[in-house]
């Protein structure tokens, strides 16, 4: 089967190109090692043909310095496809060919896809397609990979050429380095090694990956010495600056005059006036708060624009999600009440598996909601906005402008968030956001602070309920610059952002991410999330001796691991008296959802009600009085600042193992958030107590 | 006499004569199309007061002032 890699500049359309060829066939992965996604999927040609295409993450060169170039540039060497397609924003022409003249010099076939055709025609531009083509030595194929024009035409050339073979191009062989270059050519050739003239390039540019060339480890004196006669030379003196600078002259020099442009550089398009105003020196923040508030306001309003009773779509399928749930649920029981099942099967049918799922599918609307936003944001452009107006605050903690939004849709729910981080383009940053996403208080922990805040500080509730959410900010902003000083000790990240053209963003692609998201988190909810949930229920129903002893009671596993983990909670103050251990097994039980956390404690605290304290009135009243008993006022702080800072839930804590693809990363990340919610709780109930509270 | 980009104020242009610095940062700079001859127009300054916005080779870039100021224009 043939291979086609599919190489482009970030925002050039690739990701449509690749959804347009490959449609429904498409599978994401990881690249081996990074969180870089990795996309595959089939075309079938005409002529029945089938081709394997090889997404490339989005790069703008082929240096060795970032993991997405590293990556590309590995592919494209070591896997050898039949073709390279390369795929260039007609709109950005100039910056686009300047990777183009990079992967020219590697020995293979190329074919160049010119997309956004649609928008150059709309803007009354001509480009001179034959011309262009003529001046590359490769194929030019203009398509709109929006619309799906020109694909076919693409694809029928792509076939056509990758059954010729071509040895690798540059264009600096104009230019005064020429000698250079053909000087350490030789030496290549004299050795075999493959992409000569991509590897001299790179080896006069003292690039890391070039010269790390196994091929090469015999050769190194060789090399060394040739490299060092040229560096004597004045006109070798910084190589790579003058490499990038010949490359981009080439561009303006000869492709350049092949556009016939009807605007002037320094005009402003319709999307410059709409950006002026979106980032405008004092309406950008009133702005961006009143986007992000809309984005929580259709997620979570129980009264849409204020109306009484009108539900947003976040909450409306929500609620659609439990009913459906609660039915099936019914349903099952029913059936097995009729079936005369044991109590344990009932109980692991009903409460385990169908409450486990139950509680996970209920996220997915919500989660879904905030995803579409974000992905909406990042497709319309204003997310590379809003970056670029919260850089200055967040590089305070180490992090910059593209950590906001998804810290802030740790407000709403920890998982879309955690997701979320996969926009950051440096690696340090996507883990420092991932680890303190979940200390932004999400929407599931509400109701532990409502239950306390009802039995214990009933006169300034509200102070109360706005100091835990200040307390998870507080400490994610120490937190982030404690990581970025002792865990990730490097240089700060540098922030130079392309700011793509505002475009409207298309329901097709944002339909692919959602389904692709979707996907990941459903089968991820089959799975771990699933298990991990069945094991809870397991260890808070059964005894050791497997007998089943109802849900939390002191004589099952969990009531057993909470007694025994008693001394580590009791610097913490709630667990003190015999009691003590309900409190630990609440907290183990809000693995599975934070909400869980209440339910668990009106069954533990308040046995003989019946009814679930977070939907019973009657079973709530109950808990509030034995909880105002049992907790002093600075112990109810520690308990619910323990239960925001520490381990989120399953589901989140499955996607960061998801998105941080690593094993012992997720490790790391467990254990920092124990420490963390020790310390500050800690802290709090020893100062709380000391104040006399 | 050149001044360093981080000096621009919005509307000010001029012709990049040369990038200072080393390593990563400054060939990510070159990779962008910020080399020697490219002609860049100062847009905008964010709300804060930094990053800054630039038209450079016909398309629109942010960087932060410490990155910018590496960056050697002959002003117009």
């Amino acid at each position: 089967m043939l291979r086609f890699g599919l190489a482009g500049n970030p925002n050039c359309g690739k990701t449509a190109l690749f959804n347009e060829l490959t449609g429904s066939t498409a599978h994401v992965g990881n690249w081996a090692g990074v969180t870089v996604d990795r996309k595959e999927g089939t075309y079938k040609s005409k002529t029945g043909e089938n081709i394997n295409i090889i997404d490339l993450p989005g790069i703008y060169s082929l240096s060795p310095y970032t993991p997405e170039e590293i990556i590309a540039r590995n592919f494209i060497i070591n896997d050898t496809p039949d073709l390279i397609i390369n795929i260039i924003d007609a709109t950005n022409i100039e910056r686009n060919l300047y990777l183009t003249t990079q992967i020219l010099e590697i020995d293979c076939p190329v074919v160049i896809a010119l997309n956004m055709m649609d928008i150059v025609e709309k803007q009354g531009d001509t480009i001179d397609i034959a011309g262009l083509s003529s001046i590359l030595g490769v194929p030019v194929v203009p398509i709109s990979a929006l619309n799906g024009n020109g694909i076919q035409e693409l694809m029928e050339t792509a076939i056509k050429t990758a059954a010729l073979k071509r040895e690798g191009k540059s264009v600096l062989m104009d230019s005064h380095i020429k000698d250079a270059i053909l000087e350490v050519q030789k030496l290549l050739e004299e050795h075999d090694i493959p992409h000569v003239v991509f590897n001299s390039v790179k080896l006069l540019e003292a690039d890391s990956i070039s010269l790390e060339n196994p091929l090469l480890s015999d050769h190194k004196e060789e090399l060394k010495n040739i490299l060092d006669e040229i560096a004597k030379k004045d006109i070798y003196n910084d190589v790579e600056a003058v490499v990038a600078d010949l490359r981009y002259k080439f561009i303006t020099e000869y492709c350049s005059p092949r556009i016939k442009r009807k605007r002037n550089v320094t005009d402003l398009s319709p999307s410059d006036k709409f950006d002026r105003i979106l980032t405008h020196k004092f309406l950008g923040i009133p702005i961006f708060l009143v986007f992000m508030f809309l984005v929580f306001h259709f997620t979570f309003s129980e009264a849409l624009f204020g109306i009484e009773g009108l539900s947003s779509p976040g909450v409306f399928l929500k609620t659609l999600a439990e009913n459906g749930v609660g039915i099936f649920s019914d349903f099952v029981s029913s059936l097995l009440v009729k079936a005369n099942a044991s109590d344990w099967v009932f109980g692991f049918v009903v409460d385990g598996i169908i409450g486990g799922i139950g509680s996970v599918l209920s996220f997915v609307p919500q989660i879904l909601c905030l995803f579409l936003f974000l992905s909406i944001l990042e497709d319309s452009g204003y997310m590379a906005r809003a970056a670029f107006i919260m850089d200055k605050i967040l590089r305070h903690f180490g992090l910059s402008g593209r950590s906001f939004l998804p810290l802030l849709m740790g407000f709403g729910c920890s998982v879309p968030a955690i997701m979320g981080a996969r926009t950051l383009e440096n690696e340090r940053d996507r883990k420092i956001t991932m680890l303190i996403v979940p200390f932004f208080s999400c929407g599931a922990k509400l109701p532990i602070y409502a239950m306390f805040t009802a039995a214990l500080f009933k006169e300034n509730s509200d102070i109360v309920v706005f100091g835990m959410y200040l307390i998870g900010i507080v400490t994610a902003v120490i937190a982030a610059i404690i990581l970025k000083k002792v865990v990730f000790r490097d240089e700060n990240a540098p922030f130079i952002m392309e700011l793509p053209q505002y475009h409207c963003p298309r329901a097709k692609s944002l339909i692919l991410l959602l389904w692709e998201k979707l996907k990941g988190y459903l089968f991820r909810a089959g799975t771990v999330i699933l298990a991990s949930t069945i094991v809870i229920w397991f260890l808070s129903n059964f005894s050791f001796s497997l007998e089943m002893v109802g849900s939390g009671s002191a004589d099952s596993i969990l009531g057993v691991i909470g007694t025994v983990l008693v001394p580590f909670f009791k610097p913490l103050g709630f667990v003190n008296g015999s009691d003590g251990w309900k409190a630990i097994v609440a907290i183990l039980t809000g693995l599975i959802a934070k909400e869980a956390v209440v339910s668990t404690m009106g069954v533990l605290y308040t046995p003989s009600d019946g009814g679930d304290a977070l939907e019973n009135n009657e079973a709530r009243q109950a808990l509030l009085a034995v909880v105002a008993a049992s907790f002093s006022p600075a112990a109810a702080i520690s308990f619910m600042a323990f239960n925001l800072l520490c381990v989120p839930c399953i589901a989140a804590v499955s996607a960061a193992r998801a998105e941080l693809n690593s094993g012992k990363w997720t490790a790391f990340a467990i254990g920092f958030w124990i420490f963390t919610a020790w310390v500050v709780s800690f802290i709090i109930y020893n100062v709380g107590t000391l104040l006399g509270f | 006499m050149l001044t360093s980009l981080d000096k621009f104020n919005p509307g000010e242009k001029g012709t990049v004569q040369k990038v200072t610095g080393e390593g990563a940062v400054r060939r990510r700079l070159f990779d962008l199309g910020i080399t020697p001859g490219a002609f860049i127009i100062h847009r905008k300054t964010a709300p804060f007061g930094d990053p800054i916005e630039i038209t450079v080779r016909g398309y629109q870039l942010s960087l932060r002032k410490s990155e910018a100021q590496s960056v050697l224009i002959e002003k117009e």
